[in-house]
């Protein structure tokens, strides 16, 4: 092994690869405890690269022109030799991107993973999220079907119901007074390098934020607290490699075995991943009867449509939905909590979390339908008479997700906590 | 049984490591396969490179029809009888009179007359220099000087092929004119781009 | 073990809202089309069907003509009966009829209908070929069930016979050419080859999936125990 090592020499002495390796696998100690929702974020790396690999072979033979869009894809689906394998496999990780991300989030939201010291790490999440959505409602324009261009057209028309600036704005983002093939050819711009590059970038800062401070774990404990005397190693730190890549190789083979599965047997997913309206090609002329977004920007499309029209605008409605994103970022600062993990909170948070996690769910549901879905409030009951009963219950649940956020600063002191140890368990 | 070596064992760790290493070596390069093979020619490209179907019976005595062929020109030549004779006759003149690169022309056609049928030429026409296509210059002397038995001349640098594409000695290009595959599908129709199935 | 049964069924949630609306979800009942893409014999009457009836009107232009190779037609059968709109076996189902006429004519343009099986569904398709009926309120006399005022006359009406619809039924007026055994089969045979014709993948991504599975199952065994010796050193 003379040879091997003399090479690994002459790179170290221009790279700092040993080192590298020392102190980002074998010798970085992550806590010992973590269980199955730590398997999230070595998975989004995964999703990552994967939407990058077959987002290149299927740039190859797409057209990002608006009469050749809708037929190009359709050229990859049958004339290119496996090609509905990589398109399968690109619309399917779109989807599962978010169910990694959503479980992602929800792992740092319960342990209290924005806690200090790693504020900035989660607000660089919180980007990375705010990105991913936009990187996926480009992406979603591309097919160029009639989901595909009417969910643009209201998405862009958002941008028109700021205050006056409104309209230039979304004529500006389209480059055209109405969305056509000069807004297709400049999303797919953004899609295919700009969004990806500023990912990458920023998964780039989150991964170094998280080395500089260390995982957070199951418990809330910090492990850097207590350090073996003699070696300086966390006593319940253990060295990423061999131990989590080695763990994360089978939530890699499990997540293998849902997407194959998806791609292999029910690619659609009963119309949630490849919606059934976006096989008609795209026709400004024709508004389909039911505009939904995909399942993944559900929730947030519920917050818009539930906030009605306030002074003849539908701008608040806008702000709600952006607030309901942009107030992630402030959650280090709003959860005032003495504790970090929900294993050591009270009843009360534990509660709130419960109505979060259902109204996330609920509002998710009801933004795949329409607002008539259960019909009017009888027209007897005083102020609410004819509204529709949906609507008033998608008002309900943005109250409710709200609430969680903003009333945070005052349950999470007021929550009885349980005195958390020095060592983890489990 | 197996060996303990600092309380693991040493082998079974071995073991594992080796198979699931094989494994996920097996299942990468397979999961490259469609990655690979999707930038073959699509079905798309395939189609537009198809065969072409000639019908050889509106082409007068002693003319050429040009027809296109995976993007390339491919002249149909039907050559009188005196055309013909006068192939035996140029072997002194030519670069490759005795077809040694083989590369050239199919199997079927590694003959004096290049050709399936002795009257009808089926040659691309690109010169072999660098890619022009040369002019059809069928009739002897005229402007190509009173020693010229008729062929082919390439304006691009001179490069001068005769009745069978076979290049003249001294031309910038260095080998005969491409013969493509074809066979004749009736009589009268050659089809371009197929093998004929049996060497005649 | 709380908190694991709720990510349980936050994971679970999606199947308690399954949702197969498709892009016509109106309030007509649909027919199940009881689909067998295994039936060669069905799809390559369907695509005869197809390119028979359809054709004419509606272009299918995503489609090539030797991909029918796929259903079991050779490239000579395909040549010498289906080729109608094309020269090559290698060329894509245009529409016969040109498209700005076709507008004049009917009102509205033909749609593609390579994918109509996957925006709109096998049932629909099924049952609204079953579902035409006279209205002479209409401008070219037909009207259909599930796809109200539709521009489309009852092209198969000589295989169907008429229907006439009465007090919320349907019912035959005159007898055609196929009884309602053979008709309902017609249709479902064009049906299965719509479904084979918006994603000829289907017919072989099932395979390949199973041996994926294999292999991956194979793949977690082995990973499983690879971890589980490494991390006997741990505590």
């Amino acid at each position: 092994m003379e040879r091997k090592n003399n090479l690994m020499t002459w790179v170290d002495e221009r790279l700092p690869v040993s080192s590298f390796i020392k102190n980002h696998l074998t010798q970085y100690y992550a806590p010992k405890n973590f269980n199955f929702l730590y398997f999230f974020g070595a998975l989004a790396i995964v999703l990552f690269a994967l939407q990058i690999l077959t987002g290149i072979f299927l740039t190859m033979h797409y057209k990002p022109d608006a009469l050749h869009a809708f037929a190009s894809v359709e050229y990859i689906m049958r004339d290119v030799s496996f090609g509905w394998v990589i398109r399968y496999m690109h619309s399917t990780g779109a989807s599962l991107f978010f169910v990694v991300i959503y479980m992602h989030m929800f792992r740092a939201i319960i342990y209290g993973s924005y806690k200090k010291p790693r504020e900035l790490l989660w607000i660089f999440g919180v980007l990375i999220f705010l990105l991913l959505m936009a990187e996926a409602f480009f992406g979603y324009l591309l097919p160029w079907g009639q989901m595909s261009y009417w969910g643009a057209q209201v998405i862009v028309n958002l941008f028109a119901t700021v205050p006056f600036i409104g309209p230039d704005l979304a004529e500006w983002v389209r480059g055209d007074y109405l969305v056509s093939d000069a807004t297709l050819n400049r999303f797919f711009a953004f899609h295919v390098i700009a969004l990806p590059l500023a990912l990458a970038g920023l998964i780039f800062l989150h991964l170094a934020a998280l080395h500089s401070v260390g995982s957070n774990n199951p418990d809330g404990i910090e492990i850097k607290l207590t350090k073996d005397k003699k070696t300086g190693i966390p006593l319940d730190g253990i060295p990423f490699h061999p131990y989590y890549t080695v763990k994360d190789l089978i939530g890699l083979t499990v997540f293998l075995i849902v997407f194959t599965t998806i791609i292999f047997f029910m690619p659609e997913v009963g119309g949630y991943f490849l919606e059934h309206n976006n096989f008609v090609p795209a026709d400004p002329l024709v508004t389909p009867a039911h505009i939904a977004p995909v399942w993944y920007f559900t929730p947030f499309y519920s917050i818009l449509r539930a906030v009605p029209p306030i002074f003849n605008s539908q701008f608040p409605g806008v702000a709600a939905m952006g607030a309901a994103v942009l107030i992630l970022f402030i959650v280090p600062w709003l959860d005032k909590s003495k504790v970090k993990s929900i294993r050591y909170k009270g009843a009360l948070y534990k509660k709130w979390l419960a109505a979060f996690v259902l109204s996330f769910l609920i509002l998710g549901y009801l933004g795949t339908v329409p607002s008539n879905i259960w019909g009017q409030i009888p027209n007897f009951i005083p102020l609410l008479g004819g509204l529709d009963l949906a609507t008033f219950v998608a008002r309900v649940f943005t109250i409710v997700y709200f609430a969680f956020f903003v009333l945070m600063p005052f349950y999470s002191k007021k929550d009885k906590t349980k005195p958390v140890p020095k060592r983890v368990t489990s | 049984m197996s060996k303990k070596y600092n309380g693991f064992d040493k082998d079974r760790r071995k073991f594992l490591l080796t198979a699931t290493a094989i494994t996920g070596a097996v299942g990468i390069s397979v999961a490259g396969i469609p990655f690979v093979t999707s930038m073959k020619p699509s079905e798309k490209a395939k189609a537009a490179g198809a065969s072409v179907a000639v019908d050889t019976s509106k082409i007068e005595k002693g003319s050429l029809l040009t027809t296109e062929w995976r993007g390339q020109p491919v002249w149909i030549l039907n050559r009188t009888e005196d055309m013909v004779k006068g192939l035996s006759k140029m072997e002194t003149n030519l670069a490759d009179p005795q077809l040694k690169v083989t590369s050239q022309q199919p199997k079927y056609c590694q003959n004096p007359t290049r050709s399936i049928k002795s009257d009808l030429l089926v040659v691309v026409g690109i010169c072999t220099h660098l890619g022009c296509s040369p002019t059809a210059k069928l009739q002897p002397k005229g402007d190509m000087g009173d020693n010229w038995t008729g062929g082919f001349f390439c304006p691009c640098h001179g490069s001068k092929f005769d009745l069978a594409g076979r290049v003249y000695k001294g031309s910038p290009a260095p080998t005969n004119l491409v013969v493509p595959p074809h066979k004749y599908i009736d009589e009268k129709t050659i089809l371009i781009g197929e093998d004929q199935k049996d060497e005649a | 073990m709380k908190k694991n049964s709720l990510i349980l069924a936050i994971l679970l949630f999606p199947f308690f809202i399954w949702n197969n609306s498709y892009a016509a979800d109106g309030s007509f009942h649909l027919d199940n089309a009881k689909i067998d893409l295994d039936d060669q014999q069905s799809l390559q009457r369907g695509a005869r069907n197809f390119i028979n009836y359809c054709l004419n009107c509606h272009s299918a232009n995503y489609m090539r003509y030797n991909r029918l190779q796929d259903i079991g037609l050779s490239e000579d059968e395909i040549k010498k009966n289906l080729l109608f709109t094309a020269d090559k076996s290698g060329e894509l189902m245009n529409i016969s009829m040109d498209t700005v006429e076709a507008k004049k004519w009917f009102g509205a343009n033909p749609p593609n209908l390579t994918v109509t099986a996957r925006s709109r569904g096998k049932d629909w398709i099924y049952t609204y070929l079953r579902t035409f009926y006279i209205d002479d309120s209409r401008e070219l006399g037909w009207n259909n069930l599930v796809y109200p005022n539709a521009a489309m006359p009852h092209v198969l009406w000589e295989l169907q016979g008429t229907q006439v619809y009465k007090d919320n039924h349907l019912s035959l007026l005159k007898a055609g050419v196929l009884s309602e055994q053979e008709y309902d089969q017609f249709v479902l045979d064009t049906t299965n080859y719509m479904v084979f014709m918006a994603e000829p993948a289907k017919l072989v991504r099932h395979k390949i999936g199973y041996f994926v599975l294999g292999f991956l199952v194979i793949l977690l065994i082995l990973v499983i125990n690879l971890k589980r010796e490494f991390w006997k050193d741990i505590k």
